[in-house]
């Protein structure tokens, strides 16, 4: 039970407005493109235009006869000082600038340094690169043929395999599978997208050569990840690099990994000794960095005649591009892809994944997404409509039969993770309730005798999120932890910094909430710093929704460090025993006297001017957080859908989103959260993809042809919730930001599939494009 | 150094000029010629409206055309919007009703709100959805920024501002 502070101390559950907007509001945000120092130059990337090819040579000599010119760096030069090639954040290795060959177009190929942007972009064009064309591999279901090109010369295994990884046991689902009644089974491709936060990535390298001193201010999710990471690439002394992560615009897993234009602007001012700025343009964004999904993915379901789901068996094919630089916890080759059972109960499973090379951009990163849920919540969602079909049974009574029930938490999954807590039932009952299922259903069935095509779509989705316990989760060795260090000055206002990096999600106003929750310090009075390596302490960052469950938790058990200090603080007051006080949200009173009482900011003050004998000075505390497990928040999304049948559109008519993600701190904002999320799974299911063409020509590779949601196309969103509170969690929170994401893109494709499934149609890949939906039309003799 | 022309431009009701390249784009021009930073970069491709600003009473989105071709023009950028250190109804109703994330896009949309409200001070929602239509959003979902620009356009038709 949260205690309920007052509006004015604006603790846990108040909808608070955001301490961030008032400088975004009147353009005082400081973004890294915002950062101008003196002395300051340009770099800009050479790519190339072939997807493979042999690199016969990189000539330089006219760019750098450009004047204004400073430097042209190409990947010889980088090898000279070892830093032609460097390590992804999933032990493989990635070209930094290319030496010997390219591997996917728009890889990096040179930088050039110059006094301003329009020189730089000038002589990169002057810089002559010859290029020997090979063939290229596109498809990933041919990257192990015989006579598939092998990309990776450098690897001394020679072939394009990467990973192969299974969870869950093999024989016993088997087993399952060759007694089953009935089974049903979905081929889906999840496309690779891109996050594409408007702000691309980018950033100001400054190496003072007299201090001896890199600060790198860099669009990051990870800062003190990345310095880390610079520290032992680059061989400069960790206490000698000031990562600063400022006001980021949007990230969506997009700024976790480190990029080649990031490591040529530090090797640029550490050769020039001045800062050099490196800012990505769109296309270079869409067509380099950090992709997501990619999954080839197979999913049967076995299961009795009444629908009682015995087995579930899931073969993937993941295509990682040129590079393995998916950025995950290490010891998960295919991220948490095992919670594809999803929310429901499964006696058996099991899961394999292979990963291979293509000649595509490296990756894949977690898009709003905890490593992999949002492909395993698609798979299962889908495949459960499919089987759902197959029985000639209500989507909606199958879930209900097959959901883990409620007095089975914490419940044990067959692939191996333990579920803290859920209730799917009650969330999917509120969500039905609320968009009223069954006059749907009914107004469905009197549509179809029309003709007309209308659709229901329902999506139960688990989450997975906030890595992650120590035991099992690490990145590159360093253990995903997260902490929170909390100072109160004598005045009794505060400041607090995380290990953690906003990017939008507004923790510099939901921090502060906990603090007041915690102490009683009005949430006005209690300012939130992240993002600076040489004042935060160290955290894992910002992804896969772990701020809340991971610093969010961080800082509560730190502001109880203050307050066991401060209850010390407040007995030497009162004179009277610790025993005999009691906390309510801002003062410790005596048991029975509550005149007798003493503010937290009485007691701040006496810290540092009333000192009881034996104590130290001071009020502050840090805590690093270690998590005894994930959290697993739900929910339940229905969206109805009309189609077009004279062109195939669909329209979104109505979408009810009920999201469980334990106690909230903010519900304004997690609305906000999940109005977003929603809209980009809108973009995944309908709009947004990353494609190429049989010579690796990106498709896709600019807001042209990569298309997002406006507000015209985005329908208006109904939220709901139910509260079930992680049990492990110190104030019962979970996470929220991804749960849109992961959950909807099933809620569409199932309610445009429900809505063609009379005419026999199982399935339709995203993104479900209104071509794609009239070729449907067209071949069932349907188009209007 | 290619040859330079001179720009005269008033921006926020201030006179700047500079002697710029005829090529320097015009939210290059705001954001460091006159360090005006405000105005963002988000596509190469005018699809996303970060950079838009105000040109003699149009919405333009300022990297798609050149700073010498708004010589003798009228900017009025997000800086401008605050008036005597009150924050403009849009402003407000930006933070009231949570209509931004990262805020990134919010000085565009704020900017195509803006002319919107002052050709049509009474929008519907489909008229809002429309104006903005310009401006692209990841993180709120656009509701929020509809309440918004409707939380503005009401507290105008009550004498807030114009």
């Amino acid at each position: 039970m949260i205690h309920k502070t007052s509006l004015e101390i604006g603790g846990m559950g108040h909808p608070i407005k955001r301490k961030e907007d008032l400088r975004f509001i009147q353009g005082k945000g400081n973004y890294v493109d915002d950062v101008h120092l003196p002395g300051m130059v340009y770099g800009h990337l050479v790519r190339s235009p072939y997807a493979h090819a042999w690199l016969k040579s990189v000539n330089t000599e006219k760019a750098k006869q450009l004047p204004g010119v400073l430097a042209v760096i190409t990947g010889e030069d980088l090898a000279k000082a070892n830093l032609a090639w460097m390590p992804t954040l999933s032990y493989d290795k990635q070209m930094v600038l290319a030496t010997g060959k390219v591997l996917f177009q728009s890889q990096e190929v040179a930088f050039v340094v110059a006094e301003d942007r329009y020189t730089a972009a000038d002589a990169a064009e002057l810089v002559e690169v010859e290029y020997e064309e090979l063939p290229v591999l596109v498809d990933p279901k041919k990257a192990m043929d015989p006579d598939a090109p092998l990309l990776r010369e450098d690897r001394e295994q020679k072939d394009n395999h990467i990973f192969h990884w299974e969870v869950g046991d093999r024989q016993a689902t088997e087993q399952v599978f060759q007694k089953a009644a009935v089974k049903a089974s979905v081929h889906a491709f999840f496309p690779r997208c891109h996050p594409a936060p408007l702000e691309t990535c980018g950033c100001v390298a400054d190496f003072n050569r007299a201090t001896g001193k890199l600060t790198i201010y860099m669009t990051s999710q990870a800062p003190h990840a990345h310095r880390t990471v610079f520290a032992l690439v680059g061989g400069i002394p960790e206490q000698n690099i000031r990562v600063i992560s400022p006001d980021i615009g949007g990230g969506f897993g997009n700024k976790v990994p480190v990029y080649p234009g990031y490591v040529c602007a530090i090797v640029a001012s550490l050769t020039l000794g001045v800062p050099v700025k490196w800012i990505e343009t769109r296309s270079e964004n869409l067509q380099s960095t950090g992709f997501a999904r990619d999954y080839h993915m197979t999913a049967e379901i076995a299961a009795d005649r009444d629908g009682k789901m015995q087995g579930l068996r899931v073969k993937t094919l993941a295509d990682h591009g040129a590079f393995n630089a998916a950025a995950q916890p290490t010891k998960f080759p295919a991220g948490l892809f095992n919670i594809c059972t999803g929310s429901y109960d499964y006696p058996q499973a099991f899961c394999e994944v292979d990963g291979v090379y293509t000649n595509k951009a490296p990756g894949g990163i977690a898009y709003r997404c905890s490593f992999r849920v949002t492909e395993a919540a698609y798979l299962i969602e889908r495949v459960v409509d499919v089987l759902a079909l197959e029985l000639k049974m209500d989507p909606a009574e199958l879930r209900r039969k097959n959901f883990i029930p409620e007095s089975k938490f914490p419940y044990k999954s067959s692939l191996g993770w333990t579920y803290d807590s859920g209730n799917y039932e009650g969330a999917m009952k509120v969500a039905l309730d609320k968009i009223g299922y069954e006059q749907l259903r009914k107004e469905q069935a009197e549509k179809r005798k029309k003709g007309e095509l209308m659709g229901i779509g329902i999506s139960s989705f688990t989450e997975i999120v906030g890595a992650g316990p120590a035991h099992t989760f690490d990145i590159l060795g360093i253990k995903m932890f997260d902490s929170c260090e909390i100072r109160i000055h004598p005045t009794g206002k505060a400041i607090a910094r995380m290990g953690t990096k906003s990017q939008g999600q507004g923790h510099e106003t939901t921090y502060a909430q906990i603090v007041a929750q915690e102490l009683g310090i009005p949430a006005a009075d209690v300012v939130i710093e992240e993002g600076d390596t040489d004042t935060a302490p160290y955290g894992l960052g910002t992804y896969a929704s772990r701020s809340t469950p991971t610093s969010g938790a961080a800082t509560a058990i730190a502001a109880r460090k203050i307050r066991d200090k401060a209850k010390k603080i407040a007995a030497y007051l009162l004179e009277c025993s610790e025993n005999d006080l009691e906390w309510e949200p801002g003062k410790f009173y005596v048991k029975g006297a509550p005149s007798k009482a003493k503010t937290i900011q009485e007691i701040a003050f006496a810290a540092y001017t009333n000192i009881p004998p034996g104590l130290e000075a001071g009020l502050e505390a840090v805590d690093y957080y270690d998590p005894p497990n994930l959290t697993f928040p739900f929910g339940t999304y229905v969206c109805v859908v009309d189609i077009d049948k004279g062109t195939g559109e669909v329209k979104v008519r109505r979408f009810v989103a009920v999201d469980d993600c334990g106690n909230i701190i903010n519900p304004m904002i997690v609305e906000g959260q999940i109005h977003g999320g929603l809209t980009e799974g809108l973009a995944i299911a309908f709009m947004q993809q990353i494609d190429y063409d049989e010579s690796g020509n990106v498709q896709g590779g600019s807001f042209q042809d990569y298309l997002l949601p406006t507000a015209v196309e985005t329908p208006h969103w109904e939220t709901d919730k139910t509260c079930t509170p992680s049990p492990h969690h110190p104030f019962g929170a979970k996470g929220v930001g991804e749960s849109p994401n992961v959950g909807s893109p099933a809620a569409f494709v199932n309610a445009v599939v429900d809505a063609l499934s009379h005419l026999g149609v199982k399935h339709i890949d995203m993104p479900i494009a209104p071509w794609k939906v009239w070729n449907i039309l067209k071949e069932k003799g349907v188009t209007a | 150094m290619a040859k330079t022309q001179l720009v005269r431009v008033k921006v926020n009701g201030r006179d700047r000029q500079a002697e710029v390249e005829p090529r320097l784009l015009l939210i290059h021009f705001i954001r460091e010629v006159l360090q005006l930073t405000g105005s963002h970069i988000g596509c190469d491709t005018s699809h996303c409206g970060a950079c838009t600003v105000l040109l003699n009473g149009k919405t333009v989105k300022s990297c798609t055309m050149f700073a010498v071709q708004a010589d003798g023009g009228e900017i009025l950028t997000v800086e401008g919007l605050i008036k005597d250190g009150q924050l403009h109804p849009l402003q407000e109703g930006f933070k009231e009703e949570h209509g931004l994330q990262c805020g990134f896009c919010t000085p565009g949309m704020l900017m195509s709100s803006y002319a919107l409200l002052h050709n049509n001070p009474k929008p519907t929602e489909e008229d809002i959805r429309w104006g903005i239509s310009g401006n692209l959003c990841r993180c709120t979902g656009y509701q929020n920024i509809v309440r918004a620009v409707q939380y503005a356009a009401d507290k105008m038709a009550q004498g807030g501002a114009k």
